[in-house]
């Protein structure tokens, strides 16, 4: 008998295998990163592109696109810099009701019937421009704790690697253990027949907005945390990163064929793409294009491989 | 399932659904007993379905009553069917493919939370498939996308026999074994016997007749929206059973002359499992069988031959005129004018630039022939009624220069008078050499044929021509006859 | 019908009423002493996001799940390429077109050549794409800021009879686009395809090469654009299409074209993009900053939207 794998261990594989390799590679072109301190400066800033990720990830697994993450991040970041520092009540309270909005994006993008891409990108120039109202220039300070965490030596591993486990970790178990993960994923592969059980879709569609509100927020903190100061357009860039995030770590657009590991596995390879350049002496202008070709090779195997496994599958 | 014995698990009684023009329903009354397994043939059209649907509380009847356990329900929904345990099994997979087994029976079952819900969802659905598939082999934590396509049918009927709290009482098995072997399908009729039994009951739809004349208590037999025929299984055998799903008298009523065609050049052909296709030119050639055996597949295959994707041809040997004029027919936003001249754009324009007039006087040309009802070619296609949107895409299709037309079950929902004016175009244009390959699910229409193949399970499994084209006929190879 | 209830039916109409009032909003508080300047200067902006905000609506019109991210990157990249081969030469601005369009239409078949080859969303295809891309006009960006030839310099930033060149640039494209879309069988085929791609291919058309040729189209748009903004801001930025990514989505929602395919209009991208100046104009006139204007901007992409999205519901 043939051990046939799940086709969700099969999504894992090719991201898991990328990282493996691009890490190999780093070490042994400086084998001086394979430290405590080497590691943590090269993954440091994976943290905040793996909670986008995972917000992203939300969004994508009931056949949606948010257009409007890098924004949003950003304008949590100026909150968490300004107000979360100045006046902590305000601060949350600020947050807790951009969380709500997130929500209430998806109940209307449900109720109405519209397409997810266009209302998040309005949503996007909301969050912008309330970014500028509180932070025409660059400027604030990350509060103490955020800082303190952000910059936190645990023992025997780099905080960079504790988080993304402890992210990768929770979101695994809100999106494949619970039954509102289950629930969530069932819309984005079936929507009708959930519906015909008799869930509501609507409630369903918000928790996931709402969820994805709410790593969105973590992402802005622990962005915040790393850079100590924050400005409207600190995050800009997130918006397609965590989109080629959930790709990379076998997420789909659509059929709600996600996975949260892999997402966050997806964020660390694309921030080890940029370090492997340098230590290639290549220069990092062609960072970003590392990123694209990365994205392009890995869904080119993973085209392959569903290929082979579909082959295999045929009796 | 100690409930009363002696009333109704559902009582449909006098219920009557139509379409527009179509009477699906035509005064059904069916009761459905407990511990008994109600075996539904019927052909196309037959209503099937629908009354299906009706039971399942997907669709409200215009006329008549639902009632279960005696009791009047006025307000019957897929919510109060579901509570009292009316399951169903579709023919589309109603299960998440990117779920595993367990989670999909946590969608299913809503009373299923809290806390440790994935071992109960486990041992529920694993119970259900013991018993109904002993020695299944399917692990309950693998992904429904992972499985073949004959172990999510298996899932999905553990999954309509399943208890996990509310009990099923009736579950209608809607061409459960269409692709289960036939080990597995003598499995399931095997828990089939068991489930009523035990005092549950089944309503039971299959194309395979045997499975139907052994496993069932009870034969009702449907034609035109009509119960024709409900009798015990033991009172039917093969024969009588197609006979009464037939109408005997009124055959040859609208048979056309026949026409000797054999002379005539072929102009297209395909081979797939089964027998070779071919058609001939000014044949009209019929594809007939039972809905969704595969007769569109052949259709698309013929079409997709011919066309190329990349490149636009302006001698395209085919063209297709569309049964599901949502999906693959009408463009929604445009008017009609643009909607019957987008598929010969080519002659009517110079230099790719649209010659308007022409288009237009094209248009009025065709409007006047197959009398296109509407006070101006420039109203939105949306205006028209069913009928006419779809004369408008018979003449885009009959506007071309392609000598092939293939129609996809064009005439579903359209009204008689419509039909016996395209009926008669099809014999003009037939006449004068085009060819015609023609998909239907009306009876009528397959006798207007000169040809006929039918389709069973995706296989061409029997040719017939000239006087053979026959409803008998054609339903002795539509339906499984001889015991596998 | 009389003509004015047939404009008022027409889609693109709205974002012409509201450019109009924010001009006429503007120039009330000024005094009307600004007129000639600001109408001359919203013309001459709204040129860049008219002609890459056509690339993208015949893009979108192919139908839902249809945009290309890549317009940024191939704007930067075009005027990056071309000002460095031009380097300040009268004699190379026709060899630096060619290389934007050149660069354009490279571009526009790696874009499709993804879709087609690794199956993916076109979303996902320009997104790799426009990394690709973005990295290449990094690294030819490298060094000195070069400047554009000096009659390039001088055409793109003075006008021809009040009218500023670049506008009359971007209403020849639009003309042909106009003519593309309305007039030719190419226009009807997207059109079809946009709203139903499955009976596009059952009539007959094209659809693949129908596709391609969009893609491309948009691209070629993009560079062309980049060349043209290089040349009128004194040379190529890193950052120079950046903001065109959002713009040129939203230009096109704005102007009445519909997100979901198949109907699209050219007036309206010119209402919409003279629109989205003429707000920060007007803002900045009352004195009010770039917090507000971006806000006011996503509230009425998100009404538009919900004006637009509820009437073709119930079409589905």
């Amino acid at each position: 008998m043939r051990l046939r794998l799940s086709s969700d261990a099969v999504r894992l594989v090719i991201p898991a295998l990328s990282l493996t390799i691009l890490l190999a590679a780093v070490f042994w072109l400086q084998p001086r990163a394979m430290s405590y301190f080497g590691l943590n400066l090269l993954l440091n800033l994976a943290v905040p592109i793996a909670l986008a990720t995972i917000a992203q990830m939300f969004v994508m697994a009931v056949n949606d696109l948010d257009l409007s993450i890098g924004a949003f991040v950003s304008f949590v970041a100026c909150v968490t810099a300004t107000f979360l520092r100045d006046a902590p009540l305000v601060g949350t309270l600020i947050l807790v009701s951009a969380i709500g909005v997130y929500a209430l994006v998806g109940v209307v993008i449900h109720l109405r019937n519209l397409p997810s891409i266009v209302v998040t990108l309005g949503m996007s120039f909301v969050w912008a421009g309330l970014a500028v109202l509180m932070l025409p220039a660059p400027g604030g300070q990350a509060p103490d704790w955020v800082r303190w965490l952000m910059t936190a030596k645990p023992p025997l591993m780099p905080m960079a690697i504790v988080a993304s486990i402890i992210i990768a970790v929770v979101a695994h178990l809100i999106v494949m253990r619970s039954s509102l993960g289950v629930l969530i994923r069932g819309v984005g592969g079936n929507e009708r027949s959930v519906e015909r059980a008799g869930w509501s879709i609507v409630a369903a569609r918000a928790a996931a907005y709402g969820l994805a509100g709410l790593f969105a927020v973590a992402a802005g903190i622990a962005l915040v945390g790393l850079t100590t100061s924050a400005d409207a357009n600190i995050a800009l860039r997130y918006t397609l990163l965590s989109i080629a995030g959930v790709i990379l770590g076998g997420g789909e657009f659509t059929g709600g064929r996600v996975s949260p590991i892999g997402a966050v596995i997806g964020a660390l390879t694309l921030t080890l793409a940029g370090s492997f350049l340098s230590f290639l002496r290549i220069s990092p202008d062609w960072q970003i294009g590392a990123q694209g070709a990365i994205l392009i090779i890995v869904l080119a195997l993973r085209l392959l491989l569903n290929r082979v496994e579909k082959r295999g599958a045929r009796p | 399932m100690a409930k009363d014995l002696t009333k109704a698990v559902i009582e449909i009684g006098g219920a009557r659904v139509s379409f527009g023009a179509v009477k699906a329903l035509d005064g059904v009354t069916l009761a459905v007993m407990p511990g008994e397994c109600i075996g539904l043939v019927g052909h196309n059209g037959a209503g099937k379905s629908t009354i299906v649907n009706v039971i399942n509380g997907g669709l409200t009847p215009q006329e008549g009553t639902v009632a279960s356990d005696g009791e009047r329900l006025d307000r019957y929904s897929i919510t109060i069917a579901r509570a009292r345990g009316v399951r169903c099994v579709f023919q589309e997979l109603s299960l998440s493919p990117n779920l595993s087994i367990v989670e999909n029976t946590r969608i299913m079952h809503r009373e299923l939370g809290g806390f440790g819900w994935r071992g109960r969802a486990a041992h529920v659905i694993e119970k259900s498939l013991d018993q109904v598939f002993p020695n299944h082999g399917i692990s309950s934590s693998q992904t429904v996308g992972d499985l073949s396509i004959a172990e999510r049918q298996m899932v999905e009927i553990a999954m309509a026999f399943s208890d996990a709290g509310i009990a099923p009482r009736l579950v209608i098995l809607d061409e459960p074994t269409s692709s289960l072997d036939a080990s597995l399908a003598r499995q399931m009729l095997d828990h089939v016997r068991r489930f009523v039994a035990a005092g549950g009951s089944v309503i039971f739809i299959s194309h395979i007749l045997h499975e139907i004349l052994e496993t069932s208590d009870r034969i009702v037999v449907m034609k035109d929206g009509r119960v024709v025929a409900e009798r015990p299984a033991a009172e039917f055998d093969h024969h009588s059973l197609v006979e009464a799903m037939g109408s005997v008298a009124r055959e040859d009523a609208l048979h056309r002359s026949a026409r000797e065609l054999a002379a005539a050049p072929v102009v297209i052909r395909h081979q797939a499992a089964g027998l070779a296709f071919t058609a001939r030119q000014g044949e009209i050639v019929g594809l007939a069988g039972l809905a969704g055996h595969g007769q569109t597949d052949l259709l698309l295959a013929l079409h997709a031959s011919q066309s190329n994707s990349w490149w636009p041809r302006s001698d395209s040997l085919v063209t297709f005129v569309a049964g599901d004029r949502r999906l693959n027919g009408v463009f929604e936003l445009w008017s009609i004018l643009r909607n019957f001249s987008i598929a010969s754009l080519g002659d009517l324009s110079r230099l790719s630039l649209v010659g308007t007039a022409d288009e237009a006087a094209r248009g009025g040309e065709w409007k006047r022939r197959i009398d296109i009802r509407t006070p101006d070619m420039d109203n939105a296609i949306l205006s028209l009624s069913g009928g006419n949107q779809q004369k408008v895409l018979f003449a885009r299709a009959l506007a071309t220069r392609a000598p092939v037309i293939l129609m996809d079950d064009p005439m579903r929902g359209v009204d008689v008078g419509t039909k016996q004016e395209v009926y008669e175009i099809i014999r003009q244009e037939a006449a004068k050499g085009r060819t015609f390959i023609w998909y239907s699910t009306e009876m009528d229409e397959v006798r207007l044929c000169d040809r006929v193949y039918v389709f069973r399970e995706r296989v061409i499994t029997a040719e017939l021509a000239g006087d053979a084209v026959t409803e008998a006929n054609i339903i002795t190879a539509s339906f499984e006859v001889a015991a596998a | 019908m009389t003509p004015l209830s047939r404009l008022a039916g027409k889609p693109w109409i709205w974002s012409w009423i509201a450019a109009f009032v924010v001009w006429f909003a503007t120039i009330m508080v000024t005094g009307g002493a600004s007129t000639l300047g600001l109408s001359q200067a919203a013309f001459t902006f709204a040129a860049f996001s008219i002609i890459v905000g056509i690339g993208q609506m015949f893009v979108i019109t192919l139908g839902p799940g249809n945009i290309d991210l890549s317009v940024p990157a191939t704007m930067t990249l075009a005027g990056t390429v071309a000002l460095k081969l031009m380097n300040g030469d009268n004699g190379m601005i026709v060899p630096g077109l060619l290389v934007a369009v050149l660069i354009g239409l490279a571009v526009g078949i790696g874009n499709y050549a993804l879709i087609k080859a690794l199956r993916i969303p076109p979303i996902i295809a320009t997104l790799s794409m426009s990394f690709i891309v973005q990295s290449a006009a990094i690294w030819t960006n490298r060094g000195l800021r070069i400047k554009p030839p000096s009659f390039l310099a001088d055409f793109t930033t003075s006008s021809t009879l009040g009218v500023p060149n670049v506008a009359l640039v971007a209403l020849a494209i639009s003309l042909l686009a106009w003519v593309l879309l309305e007039k030719t069988v190419y226009g009807r085929w997207i059109s079809a395809i946009g709203q139903s791609m499955a009976a596009a291919r059952m009539a007959g058309i094209p659809v693949d090469g129908a596709r391609f040729v969009t893609y491309l189209l948009c691209a070629v748009l993009a560079s062309l654009a980049g060349y043209l903004l290089a040349c009128f801001s004194g040379g190529a930025a890193l950052n120079m299409g950046s903001e065109y990514l959002l713009m040129s989505i939203a230009v096109v929602v704005i102007g009445g074209t519909a997100v979901a395919g198949g109907d699209s209009n050219v007036p309206g991208i010119w209402g919409a993009s003279l629109f989205m100046f003429l707000v920060v104009s007007m803002l900045n006139t009352y004195g009010i900053g770039a917090g507000v204007r971006l806000i006011m901007t996503g509230l009425i992409i998100i009404s538009v939207i919900m004006l637009a999205g509820g009437r073709r519901t119930g079409m589905r």
